[in-house]
């Protein structure tokens, strides 16, 4: 389910944590473009930017150079207060670790980025109770997140990630703490319930498995993007990498920035 | 959100405990010591409580407190009385004398010589007899815990084992080899002292007193009608070069002498400032621990568009709610303590000024930990929620 127009352009996006000696070039000029309505997977191996790139294009961090539009606009030109209210009104976030508030119920907790944009509360409960039972936890919203397993627990990630309707929804490692059944459970669920045609789905991930949920794969490595390949071609690409022979009906990866 | 930050303060069940009790703990060490404090000292006048009739104490100007009686000529008394706007000035005998019980024992008391005439300066609480004992000859007034305590005899004299009563009304003490009958028995105010109090006439007290040239201890002055009462006291001050004080600034005169020349407020600071500490030390680090636990939960909500202020809120919520009900707690705690145990028994007096001293110490403990604690949310990078 593509849409229309470009929703994150990235162009020789840079970022670099320290000086002198101990400089960190995190991002050595990333050149990007997402369309609405698609999911791209930013995959690479550890300490390669994935999380920097996802933390600047999220409104989490800013970048040291570049261009960089995420929703049409620049979010570097934002002042510290401008961009918390942008990521707000614009971002959902599933993090690896769930990151769900354990003294309180999964209604409450879907509900925070309502709450904490104001709304009523009898509202926001309502809505989050709404998107409970769309990821099927229908008569659970009382229950403390500790009373459930890590994919329940995910499906109420996902539910709080989407309850503020974000166009831009951000998957930190979302399958990395969950069995392989459930993590394939919980990226149908993430397919099924995020794909928009005005939004967009950033998700990054070192699981192979769930490379075929992704309209395209983002290959980062040393601070760059080195291309953009389909899954197809992607999961071929891992097969060579680990020695195995690629399946014959895999085109070789394309070389797009 | 704040019903989501009391519930996360509420929901750490251990935690939430742990900065109660602490908060508590220390709420009672300092509220507790503190009214214990307030009174002993409240002891050390309860004389002056116990003569609401005086606008004015007239005393000789070397006196340092209420009990440090320095006596003055008899002939003071009338050139106070000759001052104008005094409507009347009555004697007061202070001063402490051994007496023979009739066991035979000795016991030091205080005695207090009061106007023959208008009988000003006996208590007002008579519990056994009347006042008006004292107009018949050798008669005394002696106060309950007195004659309950060391003033009791022994129930049965030829049997040890059967223990002391109260003394009682129509038995005789020697006071100074001077016969005084018990006539009446009144309940006091505790004195700071703790010895009996024995209440008589001017006359007579001196006649108890060894013979001394100067047996007036103190005066007591009423203001005329309309009179204003700081003018009365400049005026007889002038006049008659003699220390005036009000009952209010006597009392304060009493115990600044108690705070600076004795350790007592010393003592009390170091076991207020203790609770101080515990309470910094067990609900403060809590506290502080309590919120490193929720960070990742914070940066969360900064990553999904809180304000950094609107978290600070968060937490201030926070200790704002474990502060007032550990303080609630404290104050209970110590106020039962102070009711249950008898006023004989423990020096105790809660002011109002008391809960609001330990209202500002477990805000402060609250502030303080708070604000260690919103300097990690302050400094929390919302991007450190990506690092697992």
């Amino acid at each position: 389910m593509t849409g229309h127009g470009t929703s994150v352009s990235a162009h020789g996006v840079t970022k670099t944590f320290g000086t002198g000696d101990s400089a960190v070039r995190a991002l050595r000029g990333v050149d990007l473009d997402i369309r609405f309505g698609e999911m791209m997977a930013l995959v690479g191996p550890s300490g390669c930017g994935k999380t920097t790139l996802i933390s600047i294009i999220a409104g989490l961090l800013s970048r040291d150079g570049g261009d960089l539009h995420v929703l049409g606009e620049d979010t570097g030109g934002m002042s510290q207060r401008q961009r918390t209210a942008w990521r707000g009104r614009n971002v959902g976030f599933i993090f690896q670790q769930f990151n769900l508030i354990p003294q309180v119920s999964i209604a409450e907790n879907v509900a925070v980025p309502l709450l904490l944009r104001g709304h009523p509360r009898s509202d926001a409960i309502d809505r989050a109770a709404h998107l409970l039972s769309e990821v099927g936890l229908h008569g659970r919203e009382s229950s403390r997140p500790t009373k459930l397993s890590g994919g329940q627990q995910q499906r109420v990630a996902i539910a709080r990630a989407l309850v503020g309707e974000p166009r831009l929804l951000v998957c930190d490692e979302p399958t990395s703490a969950l069995d392989g059944a459930t993590g394939q459970m919980v990226m149908g669920l993430i397919r099924r319930m995020a794909s928009a045609p005005d939004r967009v789905v950033l998700l990054v991930t070192h699981d192979e498995r769930i490379y075929h949920f992704a309209d395209r794969i983002a290959h980062v490595e040393d601070g760059r993007i080195t291309h953009v390949s389909t899954p197809a071609e992607a999961l071929a690409q891992a097969a060579i990498a680990a020695g195995d022979p690629p399946p014959p009906s895999v085109a070789p990866p394309r070389s797009e920035a | 959100m704040r019903a989501i930050a009391i519930k996360m303060l509420f929901g750490d069940s251990a935690k939430f405990y742990g900065i109660l009790l602490g908060l508590a703990f220390a709420t009672l060490l300092i509220a507790q010591q503190s009214s214990i404090f307030v009174g002993l000292m409240s002891r050390t006048y309860a004389l002056i409580e116990e003569t609401p009739q005086a606008d004015l104490w007239v005393t000789d100007p070397t006196m340092l407190f209420v009990d440090d009686t320095k006596p003055m000529q008899v002939t003071a008394l009338q050139r106070v009385r000759s001052v104008e706007g005094v409507e009347w000035a009555v004697p007061l005998f202070k001063g402490l004398l051994v007496a023979k019980l009739p066991s035979g024992s000795r016991q030091l008391c205080d005695v207090v010589g009061v106007d023959d005439s208008s009988l000003i300066g006996v208590p007002a609480r008579i519990i056994e007899g009347d006042t008006s004992a004292l107009r018949r000859p050798d008669t005394v007034i002696i106060e309950t815990r007195g004659a309950r305590g060391r003033l009791a005899q022994p129930a049965d004299p030829g049997d040890p084992a059967a223990g002391r009563r109260p003394i009682r009304i129509g038995e005789e003490l020697e006071l100074n080899e001077r016969r005084a009958v018990i006539g009446a028995i009144a309940e006091t105010k505790p004195t700071f002292q703790a010895v009996p109090t024995i209440y008589t006439t001017y006359s007579r007290a001196i006649s108890f007193a060894p013979a001394n040239r100067r047996t007036l201890s103190m005066i007591l002055v009423k203001a005329g009608p309309g009179e204003d009462i700081a003018a009365l006291r400049e005026r007889i001050e002038r006049e008659t070069e003699l220390a005036v004080y009000t009952p209010r600034d006597f009392a304060w005169k009493t115990i600044d002498y108690w705070m600076k020349q004795t350790g007592i407020p010393i003592n009390f600071g170091i076991a207020i400032g203790l609770g101080f500490l515990v309470g910094v030390a067990i609900a403060g680090q809590m506290f502080y621990n309590f919120t490193l636990d929720n960070l990742r939960y914070f940066g969360a909500m900064k990553a999904m568009g809180a304000g950094t202020g609107q978290l600070l809120g968060l937490v201030a919520l926070q200790g704002l709610v474990a502060g007032a009900l550990g303080l609630g707690l404290g104050l209970g705690v110590t106020a039962m303590v102070g009711l249950s145990i008898p006023q004989d028994r423990l020096a105790f007096k809660m002011t109002w000024h008391i809960p609001v001293i330990a209202a500002g110490a477990v805000l402060f403990i609250v502030v303080a930990s708070s604000l260690f604690s919103m300097r990690r949310v302050v400094k929390l990078d919302p991007a450190e929620v990506f690092q697992g």
